[in-house]
């Protein structure tokens, strides 16, 4: 891939895709690590952002990459990292200090098979619960997943506009497949931009961390004379200090969530396909949604009513997908890349209301249209 | 960068960059780092920096809380973490003079990897490695510069391991501006500041410090000025020549000054050779 042209047809591997969408949503710093298998991400981002004036840099290690982005968004730079499983575990540390500090930044995870170095070049959906939980400390994080080459382009975009819009870190939770698969794609001739809110009062006035009507506190660029201090301890709303206060601590974690929480309505829901007469719900996002959706059309064939809910958001989980469905339904099927993860918060949101089950895979190897309408059929008791 | 014919008083300092209601600090009485902080202002300024141009990076225990007195664009955060994080900021926007102040322990323990690969790289950043060999703010544990035999909580019978000398390791790892300082001479230590901040590269200047709490107490010299006293004894200035060396006198002033290509300077040529705009 040279640089990409748009509304031409391009075979674009899910990892190339990433990198295009990043540069074309304004990121201009990468700081990145080697590790199997998003290191293409680097690659490409080492070749293309020299070309629009931005930079990429390899450092030491996982913890350091992640530090050298934040750094360049407190500078005022639209950054991503990229990683996989071992590097997230790594990177762990920097996303709660991008959470603390309310740091605009995208973190790709290219979900291989675990735990630890586990099965470097097959996929999984086994950091599910650990992008969402993986840092220490209460925390609301933004996880997004794409399907397809195509929207691994587009979810970078969009990872790159929340992550400016609610000054928050926001995973791109990819799998080797996604990433490494190569599709045709035409990629769009232009892209919607989001930039943070910068300060719009003088430096004295200035409160780094007091939200602004949008939930979210103006952020002013390092050496832009605003002298603040970006503070991961427990700080007041100019920053400063307040770790022995417990009325302040509870202000500020209830305002990180707050800001994420009451503005759900702006994050990309995801897609119900075939549910209108639905019967049984095939609750599937990743890798795992292209063989549900073919699944799903195979049923369809069969004369069995079955539909797709396609989560694009798996955190925070939006109800809004499964909730207008769940009378209608006899039973939800969770197919995952994963001792099952997800299928637990779908339990819990569902409540009883229908049946939820899972099917598990965690060999390295996707689950196949197949073994889910198998696994819908006999759900269906035919 | 001209210089002004006078140097600022340190009321003029306290002035124009400390921030009022930060005051009092947390240090414990005698502690070393405020005087490394007066000095790096006096620094500052004589080199007629930009207030706005410069950026305080600091990492995690007595000198993380450095930048909480300070009226610049500062960051405190992870442990270890920050050069990593200056890193970041330097290479996003070059223009930052972007300085540094780091513990033993934050820059040679848990910070060794981003110290030596930031040394490698020679990108434009200034650390300063506030050196009292021993982690204050957790209770008087052992770090990386401990001397052997001395005793700490962690080393209730004395520390077994060899320290490291960070000017050493710094100069080993590539850094292209060495110098070191000592708290009980801080005129000496402003200069060695000033000059590490002008120079155009990675400048890593090591400040033994006293800790009179946490190291000094359990050396018999819990009083700061037994500390001080310590201090001058253990150092000999560079100019008087190295026979003190053989002695285990550490050496103080300049001791590398090199010039090198720099990360940021190298990378816009890349970016002028690939097209690009910087």
């Amino acid at each position: 891939m040279t640089g990409v042209q748009s509304n031409s047809h391009l075979l674009l591997s899910g990892n190339e895709a990433c990198a295009e969408g990043a540069i074309r949503a304004g990121v201009r710093f990468f700081a990145g690590y080697p590790i199997t298998p998003s290191s293409e991400i680097a690659e490409t981002m080492a070749r293309r952002l020299p070309e629009v004036g931005g930079k990429f840099i390899q450092m030491e290690d996982e913890i350091g990459s992640i530090s050298a982005i934040v750094g360049a968004s407190l500078a005022g730079l639209k950054v991503m990292d990229a990683t996989s499983g071992p590097g997230l575990s790594l990177k762990a540390e920097g996303l709660g200090l991008a959470v603390m500090l309310e740091v605009p930044c995208v973190l790709v995870n290219v979900q291989r098979m675990g735990p630890s170095t586990g099965m470097a070049t097959l996929p999984s959906q086994m950091d599910v619960m650990m992008s969402r939980w993986g840092t220490h400390g209460d925390h609301p994080i933004i996880v997004i997943s794409p399907c397809s080459v195509r929207e691994t382009f587009e979810l970078t975009v969009k990872a790159v506009n929340l992550a400016e819009r609610f000054r928050s870190p926001v995973i791109l939770l990819s799998d080797a497949v996604v990433a490494r698969m190569r599709e045709k794609v035409v990629l769009p001739g232009e892209v919607e931009i989001v930039n943070r809110v910068r300060p719009a009062v003088l430096p004295e006035q200035y409160r780094p961390y007091a939200a602004g009507p949008n939930g979210v506190a103006p952020m002013a660029d390092f050496g832009s004379g605003y002298y603040w201090y970006a503070n991961s301890s427990v700080h007041d709303e100019n920053g400063y200090e307040a770790t022995s206060k417990p009325e302040v601590a509870t202000r500020l974690l209830q305002r990180l969530h707050a800001k994420i929480y009451e503005h759900l309505n702006e994050l990309p829901q995801g897609e119900a396909f075939m549910m209108d007469d639905a019967e049984v719900a095939v609750y599937a996002y990743g890798i795992t949604a292209r063989a549900a959706k073919a699944a799903v059309r195979m049923a369809r064939e069969r004369g069995l009513k079955v539909g797709l809910l396609r989560p694009v958001t798996i955190w925070p989980f939006l109800s809004g997908l499964v909730d207008p469905y769940v009378s209608g339904l006899t039973a939800l099927l969770v197919p995952e890349l994963n001792m099952g993860q997800l299928v637990d918060k779908v339990r819990e949101v569902v409540g009883g209301r229908s049946k939820v089950e899972s099917l598990s895979r965690y060999d390295g190897q996707i689950i196949t249209p197949e073994q889910i309408l198998v696994a819908v059929t006999k759900i269906m008791g035919r | 960068m001209a210089k002004p014919a006078e140097l600022a008083s340190t009321k003029e300092l306290i002035e124009k960059y400390i921030r009022r209601n930060g005051v009092p600090s947390i240090w414990c009485p005698g502690c070393g780092i405020g005087t490394v902080v007066g000095s790096m202002l006096r620094a500052i300024d004589h080199l007629r920096l930009r207030q706005e141009d410069v950026v305080i990076v600091t990492g995690i225990g007595c000198s993380g809380l450095i930048y909480n007195y300070l009226r610049f664009d500062g960051f405190h955060g992870t442990h270890g973490r920050a050069l990593a994080i200056a890193t970041g900021i330097k290479a996003a926007n070059p223009r930052l003079h972007v300085v540094v102040p780091m513990g033993d322990g934050d820059c040679a323990a848990i910070g060794g990897n981003h110290f030596i690969h930031a040394a490698r790289r020679n990108i434009d950043l200034t650390a300063i490695v506030i050196n009292n060999q021993i982690y204050g703010m957790t209770g008087g544990q052992s770090s990386p510069t401990t001397v052997q035999q001395s005793r700490t909580s962690t080393a209730p019978r004395g520390h077994l391991e060899r320290p490291f000398d960070v000017c050493e390791l710094a100069k080993g790892a590539g850094a292209t501006y060495i110098a070191r300082g000592v708290t009980s001479n801080p005129i000496q230590l402003a200069d060695l500041l000033e000059r590490a901040m002008a120079h155009k590269g990675f400048s890593v200047v090591e400040v033994l410090s006293q800790c009179p709490v946490q190291a000094g107490r359990r050396a018999g010299r819990s009083e700061p000025w037994e500390m001080l006293q310590w201090l001058k004894g253990v150092t000999v200035s560079a100019k008087r020549g190295t026979d003190d060396v053989s002695l285990g006198k550490f050496i103080t002033g300049e001791l590398l000054k090199e010039d090198a290509p720099e990360w940021t300077e190298e990378y816009d040529k890349l970016i002028a050779i690939a097209g690009g705009r910087s």
